[in-house]
């Protein structure tokens, strides 16, 4: 297997942007991505003209909106034609992509200035629809067909956790708990609302043993960051925030022809590449966004990731070592579960609230101290993994 | 965005999902469900070769689903399942002829021949492999 090279030249985010995350009626796909790109920019302090390519995250704009070519699309309102456009997907992973995809363009030395982004408008058709088309992350042939539902391959893995490892049912429920408690100080979060375990455990069942409450949302938004070289970047900011980590993996796109269906191996390899690139150990990590799309995949995450050891996670969200102020604060965004999930977009969000992190601008859920932060951001139920380490150092 | 699949998307998987035939990798002896022309080992080194599969395994793990994707409304509640085959292989089917509720992690079951949906418009009947418990 071959390893990852160091990147040719270091990179930096200079600019975050994104829409409230939510259900925007009155806005479309192209809408809310120009108001995320134009927040970015002003946000970066350059002009439009200075950007030299966008990447843009989108899983499925077909399936929610009948819309595919949604790179062209987004370039031509954003009103930067005819600069090259960009879409990546991978689906729930697109976004973190994009962010991979425009950090390689400028470390080959092609550009200076990209802006990478998510979009995804998932509320222009009604639940069951949104549910097929979240299904096409996983293998249509042979799971999709027999009617399998995204909460429920994931409901496959809880009911394995709590049968190998004695995860209790409490212990995911904290994980939704913990994040509605952090998108409670977000003003940019979907649900601004804090639950309780018993909250969690009364909700209607959606696949056994996952209930609503341990289900991210159906939700609208757009993210988008600027990219630039770190040379570039000291002439736009006082506080760039520097890449020093991005990697991705990959895995069977069925969760039956794993080695494990309670391990992302997408996950450990893509954390192991970033550990590496960077030369940091878990332990050197303030705080990570982890991609929760249901609460066991948080705590397959913190395994995953040499947060906790295999088969310990329930117990690390029960220590508390993981809510804000804890020695590992995980998710300050609220997470997919309470911040939403766009899923095109999620990637990209992660990014934006480490970035905050990292600047010291996280108002209530700030970090103290915050160096060096990660983001995690999984494709399907675990087919791709993208794990990105930032931090205020060069 | 309703999706209906022509014949030909269906019926190119009949052997798969009719006789349940997968592959075997004439070099390491591996099983895989569905089948593949490239063995993620031995990639090149073995020649792939068609094997029909016994029917016989445990449930690895499971899930009663309860909001469904467009189609599966009329079945609603049902089980989905991992099936550990006794080749060693693992598949995704549903759990049928019994109460959702008294599926186990290790039950024994065997392969049964089921309808799975059908299209709704088009009104072809899609069909394919389920299991259900060993009485």
């Amino acid at each position: 297997m071959t390893e990852d090279s160091r990147l040719k030249r270091d990179v930096a985010v200079i600019g975050v942007g994104q829409t409230k995350f939510g259900e925007h009626w009155s806005q479309s796909m192209r809408e809310m991505a120009v108001e995320a790109g134009v927040k970015a920019v002003e946000d970066a302090g350059i002009s439009g003209h200075d950007i030299q390519m966008i990447i843009g995250g989108n899983m499925s704009s077909g399936m929610f909106t009948g819309q595919e070519h949604s790179s062209a699309l987004l370039a031509d309102y954003l009103g930067l034609n005819p600069i090259p456009a960009i879409r990546t997907e991978a689906a729930c992973s697109s976004g973190a992509l994009a962010m991979r995809v425009g950090i390689l363009a400028i470390a080959s030395g092609m550009y200076d200035f990209v802006a990478v982004g998510g979009v995804e408008k998932m509320t222009d058709i009604y639940g069951p629809q949104a549910t097929t088309a979240l299904s096409g992350a996983m293998d249509y042939d042979t799971e999709a067909y027999f009617g399998a539902t995204f909460p429920g391959i994931y409901a496959l893995m809880a009911q394995r956790h709590m049968h190998q490892y004695k995860t209790t049912r409490e212990q995911l429920a904290m994980v939704a708990v913990k994040n509605h408690e952090n998108g409670f100080l977000n003003p940019v979060a979907q649900y601004r609302k804090k639950i309780t375990v018993g909250d969690v455990l009364a909700s209607p069942m959606v696949a056994d043993p996952l209930r609503l409450l341990d289900c991210s949302p159906i939700t609208d938004g757009a993210a988008t960051v600027i990219l630039a070289s770190a040379d570039m970047a000291k002439k736009y900011t006082d506080t760039p925030v520097y890449v020093k980590a991005t990697a991705q993996a990959s895995d069977t796109l069925s969760l039956f022809s794993r080695r494990d269906i309670t391990t992302l191996d997408a996950t450990v390899e893509a954390a192991r590449r970033a550990y590496s690139q960077a030369k940091l150990t878990p332990k050197d990590i303030d705080m990570a966004e982890v991609h929760d799309c249901f609460t066991i995949a948080e705590i397959c995450a913190y395994e995953d990731l040499g947060f906790a050891k295999k088969g310990e996670g329930g117990k690390l969200m029960q220590s508390g070592q993981t809510t804000l102020g804890g020695k590992i604060p995980i998710n300050t965004s609220g997470g997919l579960k309470s911040k939403g999930h766009p899923v095109g977009a999620t990637g990209i969000a992660q990014i934006i609230e480490i970035v905050k992190q990292l600047r010291g601008d996280a108002g209530k859920r700030q970090v103290n101290g915050a160096e060096i932060g990660m983001t995690h951001n999984v494709g399907g139920s675990g087919a791709t993994a993208v794990v990105h380490i930032l931090s205020r150092n060069r | 965005m309703v999706k209906e699949f022509a014949v030909p998307f269906h019926w190119r998987k009949f052997k798969e999902r009719y006789q349940f035939i997968g592959s075997k990798c004439g070099h390491c002896g591996e099983h895989f469900y569905p089948k593949r022309e490239i063995c993620p080992k031995c990639r090149r080194t073995g020649k792939m070769e068609h094997v029909q599969f016994s029917g016989i395994g445990k449930v690895y793990s499971y899930t009663i689903i309860r909001t469904p994707p467009e189609g599966f409304k009329a079945y609603v509640p049902y089980v989905i399942a991992i099936v550990e085959l006794e080749e060693g292989t693992k598949v995704l089917s549903q759990v049928v002829d019994c109460k959702p509720e008294d599926v186990t992690i290790g039950m024994d079951l065997h392969m049964c021949f089921r309808k799975i949906r059908s299209e709704h418009d088009s009104g072809l009947v899609l069909y394919g492999f389920k299991f259900k418990p060993v009485k």
